[in-house]
């Protein structure tokens, strides 16, 4: 960096806007990231294990860990009773008396609500451990659907709160009712958005150690935090925040906002450390990451239009219900707020009415997942403006062009602060760019030649920078009163340059791949005429040391507007202070300073150039020649919140995002009729996200972005079973598309500078995840010529949307699957067995031969006549279970027929099981048929719905292999075919 | 044959990255997890567990495995090759981990080492690939960040890349 007068180069082209290849990748391509569990631990350090919930809904009798206790290598067992003397229920942000621990208490409200957490040598031997703690459980009856959680007589999931409707509001802007009853028209969707996840390919880690002396906590994790969460987290420690480091690691291998729901779990290896008196360490795997970790909240929302003759919209009113699961964790009630003070979306609607519901049920608690809140009001709003266009037999983008915001600033009925855009200029770009004549002359010879196919668009205003007040939007005017307001939304970096001119950056933003180092060094090295590789930028960080605040961390595409922007202000201030000590060296006036290349001359006189190394030097190694009152060092830290971002009014009014992108969409889909199967044809996204910093990371955010919403229309959901059990438990059963399933889409730009952020950049990562599914949705809708559908679009739901029942299978083909949402099998089928009926009937009824023939059983033992316990141990796919197991003979009629019922409990859920064997002479055998019906719940059921058929096949196979090498027969001889029906009321197949 | 008893630990010894590396484990360890945690190396990452996310995925004696799928003394006297292996001969990156950087390939990275691991394979297999066998071969594995275009769009340049380095 060093500057000779004959060295000079012209000042380079701006760093800000380049697509610069990242800084990131050369350590991730290495394999040489530094995820949280790839940091070294500590010598000492244990791991742990959770024990979670089978049962949806049930209360908690005893907890029995002696056993697991005993097990050599297991150092601890935390439970309910060590949570409820050392910690606190979280915080949450509407007033109700129900309470949220970090591990149930005395009830179980979801399967995998984690109640007790092993502390052992390692992960292999926690896991052991879990399968020797005995619980006992009341179940309880439970709620899955919204419909039912509010139906009269519900099952209550918080008794003292009384009701399953834990908040609810309603809002009212401008005149809705007159601009009903004027409209011609009132056009309204049902609509329901369902259970998804972002699903990020690393799962959480926390590493946590307790410090006796002070009674602080040291916590590594891969939260996406701090922001307001992390005071959630210490109160419910009872430590000031300063006594709760936390520290993330460098790289985070996906978040999306999912990583939101670690604090719990934070909290709970916290405890444990603090029991086990050691450091504790906690690596989720999918498979708790999938049932239990978090979700996006399901709604079901009734929207209405008053509609002109000419389309113009002149009212909205919304019925929202959002479906948090069985607490409502932070920050739930948000999904219903976020988007509040935009709710009228890219339209001009005076008029607005609201009622939004929160409601709980026996799932996984809700939160942040990309697009929190968006895709949810978006699905249910422009599903109803392709509805609106199809009613009145209008034009799509000409009913948008009616309805679109044109002026801006502009400020929404509800109070959004929308800061700038051409929302019309932004559709005809992706209408002349994307083909939508041509797609429509596609569509017009498809439907000619008999094809299905369909065309949609969806129009969003993508809110970025989340103001702190919208959460208190759940609440009444006066309580907000009472609890104080809040607002903005800081945002801090800090960069400093060291005794050899050396810069770094630090900010608080947690980043999970979004290329944030690669962005801070550009906007840094263009603000102080260096090189980006000159810029050396740490993102790790550390609540104790480092500078945050309560809106810190990776969440509401905050990063482009806030983060950035106050990199740039604090990059200006070192500009500024070194420009200062520079134009008295070179008698220049301050604003006539270039900084270029490494060196520092006044505009025109290359020639008398300093070197920013030398001027940099003087504020360390000489700083009595600094003008009095200058500051000694080169480190300046600043903060940054968007003036626009004030509590709500009075009136309820709130601006919930400081930036305002939009995102206009086209996709054209092709739906084979046989299959049901849904191909994109093309998909258009044309974003406007104000200055773009980093094109090449912005078209990686709506990639990532578009594959999300695709999943999210066509493939994902976290699907229960009517009893309470969840369906979606592996990668198998979820499924999140893969490079055959994900086409790429035309993606187009506009670029209209915010004037609120100091860079003039929004948020550009969460609009795909709003506007895809929507778009996709409506042009399936329109392929098929259906009003209503369902997400996601699999092939079974479209074959359903056509009418068309799925075909029986060919003859002699089993149904490879178990119908969605149940996990009942029965099934019948017979064996021939050569030995006599009464040996037969002996050898299953005698305790000694049972306990020889049933696969894994093991210490059987009578407990009554003909009732006998055992452990039996049972896989089903990836997963093994160790069932305590109750085994009843009934109905005994010697020798020709007996019943069987067994019930079991394991860690991994609970099976009910009841069969009848009839016996029956058959030449000089015994002709053996049977049927039974099984029933499972918990994690099993999670995994294994796919494989119970198999596994239970095994079983019984394994049944009658053992039976006839008991009774020294030849291996039996199977009936070539197999019955079997899936469903609580066991319909023939 | 090898008798292993569970419980008991056991040496296990392979080639890893052309490196003789030893460690001892239980008979019932994953590979992924000897790799991490007894060898150290942290490059190869543990996604799902259960052989569907591939980001574990790494080479046996040539063969792309899911390492969260194999036992560690499966891997007994094998050449085991993960994502720290490869490089340009002199410690850069090479030409595939360099075409990934230039295509915005990766977010989080967190996919990246097994992808990069089964391209590897699949380019010795399959030197002139379309566009749809590439897909097929990454359809073993998921990213959630990139929607997958800069991927296909580096293998797809590496590949021809290599073949006219061969011609030349």
């Amino acid at each position: 960096m060093q500057a000779s007068d004959t060295d000079f180069r012209p000042p380079p082209a701006g760093h800000i806007g380049q697509p610069l290849e990242r800084v990131e990748d050369a350590a991730l391509l290495r394999g040489a990231g530094r995820y949280a569990d790839d940091v070294a631990c500590r010598e000492g350090t244990l791991h742990c294990a959770f024990l979670r919930s089978p049962h949806p809904h049930a209360r908690l009798l005893e907890v029995d860990a002696r056993e697991a206790l005993a097990l050599p290598g297991v150092h601890a067992v935390l439970t309910g009773e060590d949570v409820l003397r050392w910690s606190s229920p979280f915080v949450v942000g509407v007033k109700q008396p129900m309470e949220h621990w970090c591990l149930a208490v005395d009830r179980v409200r979801y399967v995998g609500e984690p109640l007790a957490l092993v502390v052992a040598d390692s992960r292999y031997v926690a896991e052991d451990a879990l399968e020797l703690i005995r619980v006992r459980y009341e179940t309880l009856p439970h709620v899955v659907s919204i419909g039912d959680a509010i139906a009269a007589g519900a099952p209550v999931l918080h008794g003292k709160v009384g009701s399953n409707i834990v908040a609810e509001r309603s809002f009212r802007y401008g005149e809705p009712e007159a601009a009903f009853a004027a409209a011609a028209h009132r056009i309204g969707i049902d609509i329901s958005y369902p259970r998804n996840s972002c699903t990020p390919v690393e799962c959480g880690v926390v590493v946590a150690e307790y410090a006796e002396q002070d009674g602080s906590y040291d916590v590594l994790s891969n939260f996406m935090g701090p922001f307001s969460l992390h005071a959630v987290m210490a109160l419910a420690l009872g430590v000031p925040g300063t006594r709760l480091r936390h520290r993330s690691p460098r790289d985070s291998g996906g978040s999306f906002g999912v990583k939101q729901s670690l604090f719990p779990y934070i909290v709970a290896v916290c405890l444990a450390a603090r029991k086990a008196r050691a450091p504790v360490k906690w690596t989720e795997d999918r498979l708790e990451h999938l049932a239990a970790a978090t979700s996006a909240t399901a709604r079901q929302t009734r929207l209405e239009a008053a509609v002109a003759a000419d389309g113009r919209i002149t009212a909205l009113d919304y019925d929202q219900i959002d479906e948090c699961g069985a607490y409502l964790r932070a920050p739930e009630p948000a999904t219903l707020y976020r988007m509040h003070g935009a709710l009228t979306g890219a339209y001009a609607i005076a008029n607005l009415a609201v009622r939004n519901r929160s409601v709980l049920t026996n799932k996984t608690p809700t939160g942040l997942v990309r697009g929190f809140g968006g895709p949810q009001v978006y699905f249910a709003l422009e599903r109803l403006m392709q509805r609106i266009a199809a009613e009145l037999g209008m034009d799509l983008p000409e009913l948008y062009r009616r309805n679109f915001v044109r002026t801006f600033p502009y400020r929404a009925a509800a109070g959004a602060l929308y800061d700038s855009g051409d929302y019309a200029a932004a559709m005809s770009l992706a209408c002349a760019q994307g083909g939508w004549e041509e797609l429509r002359t596609r569509r017009q010879k498809a439907r000619a030649e008999g094809r299905l196919y369909g065309i949609g668009c969806a129009a969003v205003v993508e809110p970025s920078i989340s103001n702190m007040g919208y959460v208190s939007t759940a609440l009444t005017a006066a309580e907000r009163a009472r609890a104080g307001p809040k607002s903005g939304a800081i945002a801090t970096a800090t960069v400093g340059v060291d005794p050899l001119g050396a810069v770094s950056v630090i900010a608080a933003s947690t980043p999970a791949g979004q290329g944030h180092a690669t962005v801070l060094a550009q906007i840094v090295a263009e603000t102080l005429g260096l090189a980006p590789d000159d810029i050396t930028v740490n993102l790790e960080l550390d609540t104790q040391k480092d500078a945050w605040t309560v809106a810190s961390g990776n969440y509401s595409s905050r990063f482009a507007g806030a983060v950035a922007g106050a990199a740039f202000l604090a990059a200006g201030r070192i500009r500024a202070r070194i420009a200062g000590c520079a134009a008295r060296e070179l008698g220049a006036p301050q604003a006539e300073l270039v900084f270029a290349n490494g060196r520092i001359f006044p505009r025109g006189e290359p020639q008398r150039a300093l070197s920013f190394r030398r001027v940099a030097g003087v504020f360390h190694w000489s700083p009595a020649q600094l003008r009095a009152g200058e500051t000694p060092a080169l480190r300046e830290t600043a903060f940054w919140s968007p003036e626009s971002l004030a509590a709500p009014d009075d009136g309820d009014r709130i601006n919930p995002s400081a930036a305002y992108g939009f995102v206009f969409d086209l996709c054209a889909v092709e739906v084979d009729r046989d299959t049901g199967r849904v191909r994109i044809d093309r998909y258009v996204s044309a974003h406007d996200a104000g200055r773009l910093l980093n094109p090449m990371l912005a078209e990686g955010q709506i990639r990532g972005g578009f594959a999300q919403g695709l999943g999210a229309a066509l493939y994902e959901e976290f699907a229960y079973s009517t009893d309470g059990a969840f369906l979606a438990g592996t990668l198998v059963d979820y499924l999140v598309p893969t490079a055959c399933e994900t086409p790429d889409p035309v993606i187009l730009h506009m670029e209209s500078p915010s004037p609120l952020t100091p860079l003039g950049a929004k948020g550009i990562g969460e609009g795909n995840n709003m506007s895809t599914p929507a778009a996709i949705a409506n042009a399936v809708a329109d392929a098929l010529g259906v009003r209503d559908v369902t997400l996601p679009l699999t092939p079974q739901r479209v074959l359903e949307l056509l009418g068309e029942a799925e075909p029986p299978p060919p003859a002699g083909l089993r149904q490879p699957h178990p119908a969605a949402g149940t996990n009942v099998l029965a099934a019948e089928g017979s064996v021939t067995i050569a030995a006599s009926p009464e040996a037969v009937f002996a050898a299953l009824t005698d305790p000694q031969s049972l306990a020889r023939i049933i696969p894994g059983c093991s210490g059987l033992q009578g407990i009554a006549p003909d009732r006998y316990r055992a452990e039996v141990v049972l896989g089903v796919g990836p997963v093994k279970a160790r069932y305590t197991a109750e085994i009843a003979l009934s109905a005994l009629q010697p020798p020709h027929v007996l019943c069987l019922e067994g019930r079991g409990e394991s860690m991994l859920g609970a099976a009910h099981g009841k069969g009848t064997v009839r016996l029956e002479a058959a030449g000089a055998g015994t002709r053996l048929s049977y049927d039974y019906r099984t029933e499972v719940t918990g994690k099993i059921a999670a995994v294994g719905s796919r494989m119970l058929e198999g596994a239970a096949r095994g079983v019984i196979a394994g049944i009658f292999d053992r039976l006839a090498v008991l009774l020294q027969a030849p291996a039996p001889e199977r009936a070539p075919w197999w019955r079997r029906w899936t469903g609580r009321t066991g319909g023939g197949a | 044959m090898k008798r292993y008893v569970a419980g008991e630990k056991h040496a296990v010894a392979f080639t890893l990255n052309g490196r003789e590396r030893q460690g001892w484990c239980e008979p019932r360890m994953l590979l992924s997890d000897f790799l991490r945690q007894q060898l150290g190396a942290t490059g190869t990452h543990v996604g799902c567990e259960h052989g569907v996310c591939g980001a574990c995925t790494v080479l046996i004696n040539d063969e792309p495995a899911r390492a969260c799928l194999t036992l560690a003394v499966q891997a007994e006297g094998a050449r085991v090759d993960t994502v720290e292996g490869l490089h340009d001969g002199a410690g850069g990156l090479n030409d595939l981990q360099q075409a990934f950087r230039r295509h915005h390939a990766l977010q989080c990275g967190f996919c990246t080492s097994g992808i990069l691991m089964s391209c590897e394979a699949f380019l010795r297999h399959t030197p002139c690939p379309d566009e749809k066998q590439v897909r097929e071969m990454l359809s073993g594995h998921l990213c959630r960040c990139t929607g997958y275009a800069g991927i296909v769009k580096a293998i797809l340049e590496v590949a021809a890349s290599r073949r006219e380095a061969s011609h030349a």
